[in-house]
C-alpha cells in the first residue's frame, strides 16, 4: 500500500473545515425565532437519518441480527437509560443471534 | 463553577468513552485488514475523527479509488457537520478564538448529538472534557482493534458493525421518550432518507444533508407554535 499520510491529511482537512467555518459565521448574532426553531430541530433530523436506513447493512447480510441488536438497545435504551449498556448489548445481542443462525 | 463542569463532563463523557470502544475497534480491525499500517490506522482516528467516514474511506480504498477522490466523498460525506457546527454555535457562548479552533475539532456526530441534548450550559470546560473523552475512546479502540483484531473470533468482530448506530440510538432514546414529535421527526428523517437513496440521485452524503434540512425545515413549523414547551434545548 502506497503512502497513505497525504490522504489521511487532506481527509482531516475537508472534514475539519466544515465543522469550523459556522461557529464563525454564527457566532454571537441573535437569530430569528424561525430560525432557532429549525437549528433545534437538526439534532433529530440528523440522528434518524443517519441511522436510517443503514443500519440494516451494518452486519453485512444480517438484517435479522441488526433487528435484535438494535432492539436490545431500543428496550433497553427506552426502558433504562444509559450508553454503556445499551452499546455493549447491542454487541452481544448480534453476536448471540449470528452464532445461532449462521 | 468549573469544578461542577469538570464532574458533569466525565459523568456524561465516561459513557460516550466507553460507547465509542466497539466501533474504534471495529475500525481498527477493517484498517489492519485492509493491509494499511499501525501508524496510519492511529492516524486515521486521531486526525480525521470522524467515525462513519472513516469506514467509508477504508472500503473505497479497497476499490482502488484514489485519493482525490477519496477526499471528495469525504467532504460530501462530513458536509453534515457543517450544520451540526451551525447548531452549536448558537449554543455555546462567546469564547477566545483558540477555543473554537480546539472544540471545532471535535464535532463528529456522537459528541454533536449528546451536546444537543445536554439541557446545561455548553462552557469550555464541558464541551471540551467531553470530546476529549469521546476522543480517547475512538483512538484507542482504533489501536486495540487493529492489534487484537487478529485474536477476535470472526462473528464478534462482525457484531461491532451495530455499535456505531446503536450508540447514535442510545443517544437519542432519552429525547425520543420525551416527546412523540421527536418520534414522529425521527421516523420521517429515516424514511424520507430511505427514498432519497432508492432514487440514487444526490451524491453520496448529500442524502443526509437533505434529510437534514427538509425535516428541520418542517419540524420548525409544528415545534414554532411551543416556544413555552422549549423544543429542543
Amino acid at each position: 500500500m502506497d503512502n497513505l499520510i497525504p490522504l489521511i491529511l487532506g481527509m482531516a482537512a475537508v472534514t475539519y473545515g466544515p465543522r469550523l467555518v459556522p461557529f464563525f459565521l454564527v457566532g454571537g448574532n441573535e437569530l430569528s425565532q424561525r430560525a432557532d426553531t429549525f437549528l433545534k430541530c437538526i439534532p433529530i433530523a440528523t440522528i434518524g437519518a443517519l441511522i436510517i436506513p443503514d443500519v440494516f447493512n451494518a452486519v453485512p447480510d444480517a438484517p435479522l441480527a441488526v433487528v435484535f441488536g438494535m432492539g436490545f438497545t431500543l428496550v433497553y435504551g427506552f426502558w433504562r437509560g444509559g450508553i454503556i449498556i445499551p452499546v455493549l448489548g447491542s454487541v452481544a445481542t448480534t453476536y448471540l443471534v449470528l452464532l445461532v443462525t449462521v | 463553577m468549573a469544578n461542577n463542569d469538570i464532574k458533569e463532563a466525565l459523568k456524561v463523557g465516561f459513557p460516550l468513552f466507553i460507547g465509542y470502544v466497539p466501533p474504534a475497534i471495529a475500525f481498527g480491525i477493517l484498517a489492519k485488514s485492509c493491509e494499511i499500517s499501525l501508524l496510519e490506522s492511529f492516524m486515521f482516528s486521531a486526525v480525521v475523527f470522524a467515525g462513519a467516514s472513516q469506514f467509508i474511506a477504508l472500503n473505497l480504498l479497497m476499490t482502488g479509488m484514489g485519493p482525490g477522490g477519496i477526499i471528495l466523498t469525504t467532504l460530501l460525506v462530513n458536509f453534515r457537520h457543517f450544520l451540526m457546527s451551525t447548531y452549536l454555535s448558537t449554543r455555546i457562548g462567546k469564547m477566545a478564538k483558540r477555543y473554537i479552533f480546539l472544540l471545532a475539532f471535535g464535532v463528529t456526530d456522537e459528541v454533536f448529538s449528546v451536546l444537543s441534548f445536554t439541557k446545561r450550559k455548553l462552557t469550555k470546560t464541558f464541551v471540551f472534557i467531553l470530546q476529549l473523552s469521546a476522543y480517547t475512546g475512538w483512538v484507542s479502540g482504533t489501536v486495540a482493534g487493529y492489534i487484537m483484531g487478529g485474536f477476535l473470533p470472526e462473528i464478534l468482530t462482525k457484531s461491532m458493525g451495530v455499535a456505531l448506530y446503536a450508540l447514535l440510538l442510545a443517544i437519542l432514546l432519552p429525547e425520543l421518550k420525551t416527546s412523540a414529535k421527536a418520534i414522529c421527526l425521527t421516523i420521517a428523517s429515516g424514511a424520507l432518507n430511505t427514498i432519497l437513496i432508492k432514487l440514487d440521485m444526490l451524491p453520496d452524503g448529500w442524502n443526509i444533508i437533505a434529510c437534514i434540512l427538509v425535516i428541520a425545515f418542517i419540524g420548525s413549523f409544528f415545534m414554532f407554535q411551543e416556544q413555552g414547551e422549549k423544543a429542543y434545548g
